[in-house]
C-alpha cells in the first residue's frame, strides 16, 4: 500500500517536468532569428511554404494561443505535421522508435555486462595493478567521442574482420540483433566508463561495511563474499546509477544511430534539421525527453522496490 | 573583528607559506593539457603548411613527402589542420563552459544561500533541463539559432548551466551552516560580502573541479557538432568536420579519421587527470 502511493507520488511528481519540457520544446520555433518561418525555409522558399509554416505552427497568432494550441494538440497525441515527409510526425516517430529501443536496451545490457565484472575486480582488489588499470578505463574513456568510437569498430569488426553489419537495420529478427551488436557496443563504451567508476566506489563502500567484516570473520570466501554478499547491494546502485545516467545514454544513442545508419529516432531527427522540418525535430525533442523522465521513473520505482532502506514515506 | 579572518583567509596564509604540493596525476594532467595549448598556440612554428589552402593536385598523399599525416581529400595538410583544429577546439569548448560556470554558479549561490521560492523554482527549472538529453538540446538548439560559433556558446549555455547551479548550490547549503559563515553574518556584513568573499572561495572548488569535465563534455559536442555539419563553419579545421571528411576514406586512408578522434580522446584524458588531480589534493587537505 505504501509503495503504491509512492508510486502515485512520483507519477504525480513528473507532471510539472512534463509541463516544463512542453515549455521548452515550444519555445523553441521562437528562438529561430527573424522570422521562423522564412529562417527555417531558407532563401528558396516560396512565400506559399512561409505561409503554410505560419499557419501550422500559428505564428501569426498571440503567444499563449499558440501554446494553448500546442497543448492541445500534444493533448490529443498530435505531435504536428512533418512538411518533407507529408505525414503526421506521431506516425514517422513511431516508425522509427523500435530500432532507438532495442539500441537503448542493448546499449544498457552491454554496458552492465562490461562495467559490473570491472568494478567488481577493481573493488575487491583496491590498490592492486589491476585496480589502477581498470581505474584508468574512465579517464580515457570519457573523452572519447561516442560516433568515432563507432567508425572504430566500424573499422575493426565491420571492415577488417567482418564480423558485423556495418550499417542499416536488417530485413528480419536476426537481421536486427546483428545490426544492432556495433551501435549497441558503441553506446555501452561511451557509458561503461561512467558505471565502473560509479560502481568501483560503491562496491569498495560496500566492503568496508560491517557486515563484510563479519562475513570475513567467520570465515567466508573472498568469492562467497563478493557474489553472495557485496554485489546484490552493487546490483542496487547499478540500477540508480543507470538512471543517474540515462539522459547521457539516450543522448548519445542520436549521433551513434547516424553513424550507422540505423533508422531510428536520432536519424529521423538528424534528417529532419536537414530538411529544415522543425515540426518533426521538435516532436523527436519531446519524444527523447518524455523517454529520459519515463526511464527515471522506472529506475526510482526499481530502486525503491529492491532496496528496502528507500523512504517511501 | 573576528568575522574577518575566515577559515578562507587563514588556510589561504597557510597555503603561501607552502610549496604547492602538486601530486603525480595534476602533474601529467596539467603538463599535457600545457603541450596541447602549446602547440595549438605555436601552430605556425611546428608546422609551414596553411589549413586552409586547397591544392587539389596534392589530394589524399599517404604521410611522409614534408605532409608528416598526408593530405586529406582536398590536398590540405591533414597535420596542419589537427594543429589549427586544436585552436579552434580548445578555444570554443574551454570558453563554452566559462559562461555556464558564470551563470550557473551565481544563481546556485544566491538559490543556496536565500533559499525560498526562489530556490524551489530555480530547482525545478534544473529538473526540466536535465531531462531532456544534452545532445538532443544542443543540437535542437543550433539547429533553431543556426550553425556557428555563437549558437554553440549559447546552446552550451541554455543547457550547461544547471549542473553548476545545482553543484555550487548544493555546496552553499553545507557551508552557510558552518561557524565562519553563521558568524559573518551575525557581524551583519551586506550579503554581497558574505557570498563572494566568505562563502564563494569556499564552495567554488567542486565548480571548479567540474569544469575541467565539463570542458571535455563540451569540446565533445563541438567535435560532434562538427561531424554533424552543425558546427564551426567550414573551411575553419574542426576535429569534428575532420573526422567526418576521414569517415569516406576509411577503407584506404584509416588514419584520416583514426587521428583526430584520438586528439579529442588525448585532450579528454588531460583534463580528467587535472580533474582527478585537484580531487585528491582537496581531498588530502
Amino acid at each position: 500500500m505504501r509503495y503504491l502511493a509512492y508510486v502515485l507520488r512520483r507519477l504525480v511528481a513528473t507532471v510539472p517536468v512534463l509541463f516544463g519540457i512542453s515549455v521548452i520544446v515550444f519555445f523553441m520555433i521562437h528562438l529561430v532569428p527573424g522570422d521562423p518561418a522564412k529562417t527555417l525555409l531558407g532563401i528558396r522558399a516560396t512565400d506559399q511554404a512561409v505561409a503554410a509554416l505560419h499557419k501550422s505552427f500559428g505564428l501569426d497568432k498571440p503567444l499563449w494561443q499558440q501554446y494553448l494550441d500546442f497543448m492541445g494538440r500534444l493533448a490529443h497525441g498530435d505531435l504536428g505535421r512533418s512538411f518533407f515527409y507529408n505525414v503526421d510526425a506521431s506516425e514517422l516517430v513511431s516508425g522509427r522508435l523500435p530500432a532507438t529501443l532495442l539500441l537503448v536496451v542493448s546499449a544498457t545490457v552491454l554496458a552492465l555486462l562490461i562495467s559490473v565484472p570491472l568494478a567488481v575486480l577493481a573493488a575487491s582488489r583496491r590498490g592492486g595493478a589491476l585496480d589502477q588499470a581498470i581505474r584508468a578505463v574512465p579517464l580515457v574513456g570519457l573523452g572519447m567521442p561516442a560516433f568515432w568510437v563507432g567508425i572504430m569498430l566500424v573499422l575493426v569488426f565491420g571492415l577488417k574482420l567482418r564480423l558485423f553489419p556495418v550499417s542499416g537495420f536488417g530485413d528480419d529478427v536476426v537481421g536486427h540483433l546483428r545490426s544492432i551488436v556495433l551501435p549497441a557496443l558503441t553506446v555501452a563504451l561511451a557509458l561503461a566508463p561512467i558505471l565502473i567508476r560509479s560502481l568501483r566506489t560503491s562496491m569498495i563502500a560496500v566492503l568496508d561495511s560491517d557486515y563484510i567484516v563479519t562475513a570475513r570473520a567467520k570465515g567466508l570466501t573472498h568469492r562467497r563474499i563478493i557474489l553472495g554478499h557485496t554485489l546484490r547491494n552493487a546490483a542496487v546502485s547499478s540500477v540508480t546509477v543507470l538512471g543517474v545516467n540515462v539522459a547521457y545514454l539516450v543522448g548519445s544513442t542520436l549521433v551513434v544511430e547516424r553513424v550507422f545508419a540505423l533508422p531510428g529516432i536520432g536519424t529521423l531527427m538528424l534528417d529532419s534539421i536537414f530538411n529544415r522540418d522543425f515540426a518533426v525535430v521538435q516532436a523527436v525533442t519531446l519524444v527523447f525527453a518524455v523517454m529520459v523522465v519515463t526511464i527515471n521513473l522506472l529506475t526510482d520505482l526499481a530502486h525503491a522496490a529492491l532496496d528496502p532502506r528507500v523512504e517511501l514515506g | 573583528m573576528t568575522t574577518e579572518v575566515a577559515p578562507v583567509a587563514r588556510r589561504r596564509r597557510l597555503a603561501a607559506r607552502r610549496p604547492l604540493r602538486m601530486n603525480v596525476t595534476l602533474a601529467a594532467g596539467l603538463a599535457l593539457l600545457g603541450a596541447l595549448v602549446l602547440a595549438a598556440i605555436f601552430a605556425p612554428l611546428l608546422t609551414g603548411w596553411d589549413p586552409i589552402k586547397q591544392d587539389l593536385s596534392r589530394s589524399l598523399q599517404d604521410p611522409g613527402n614534408g605532409h608528416l599525416l598526408g593530405t586529406d581529400q582536398l590536398g590540405r595538410d591533414v597535420f596542419a589542420r589537427l594543429l589549427y583544429g586544436a585552436r579552434t577546439d580548445l578555444r570554443v569548448g574551454a570558453l563554452a563552459v566559462f559562461f555556464p560556470f558564470l551563470i550557473g554558479g551565481a544563481l546556485g549561490l544566491v538559490a543556496g544561500w536565500r533559499g525560498g521560492w526562489f530556490d524551489l523554482v530555480l530547482m525545478r527549472v534544473v529538473d526540466i533541463v536535465v531531462a531532456i538529453p544534452f545532445f538532443v538540446l544542443v543540437i535542437a538548439l543550433v539547429f533553431a539559432l543556426g550553425s556557428g560559433t555563437r549558437s554553440i556558446y549559447i546552446a552550451i549555455t541554455l543547457v550547461g548551466w544547471v549542473a553548476y547551479a545545482r553543484i555550487v548550490r548544493g555546496e552553499v547549503l553545507v557551508a552557510k551552516e558552518q561557524e565562519y559563515a553563521l558568524a559573518a553574518r551575525a557581524s551583519g556584513l551586506p550579503t554581497y560580502r558574505i557570498l563572494l568573499r566568505h562563502l564563494l572561495p569556499n564552495v567554488v572548488l567542486q565548480a571548479f573541479v567540474f569544469s575541467m569535465s565539463d570542458i571535455v563534455l563540451s569540446i565533445l559536442a563541438i567535435v560532434t557538432l562538427g561531424y554533424l555539419g552543425l558546427g564551426v563553419p567550414q573551411p575553419t579545421p574542426d576535429w569534428g568536420s575532420m573526422i567526418q571528411e576521414g569517415q569516406a576514406f576509411i577503407f584506404t586512408k584509416w588514419y584520416l579519421a583514426a587521428v583526430p578522434g584520438l586528439a579529442v580522446v588525448i585532450t579528454g584524458l588531460a583534463l580528467a587527470l587535472i580533474a582527478d588531480g585537484f580531487v585528491h589534493r582537496s581531498a588530502r587537505r
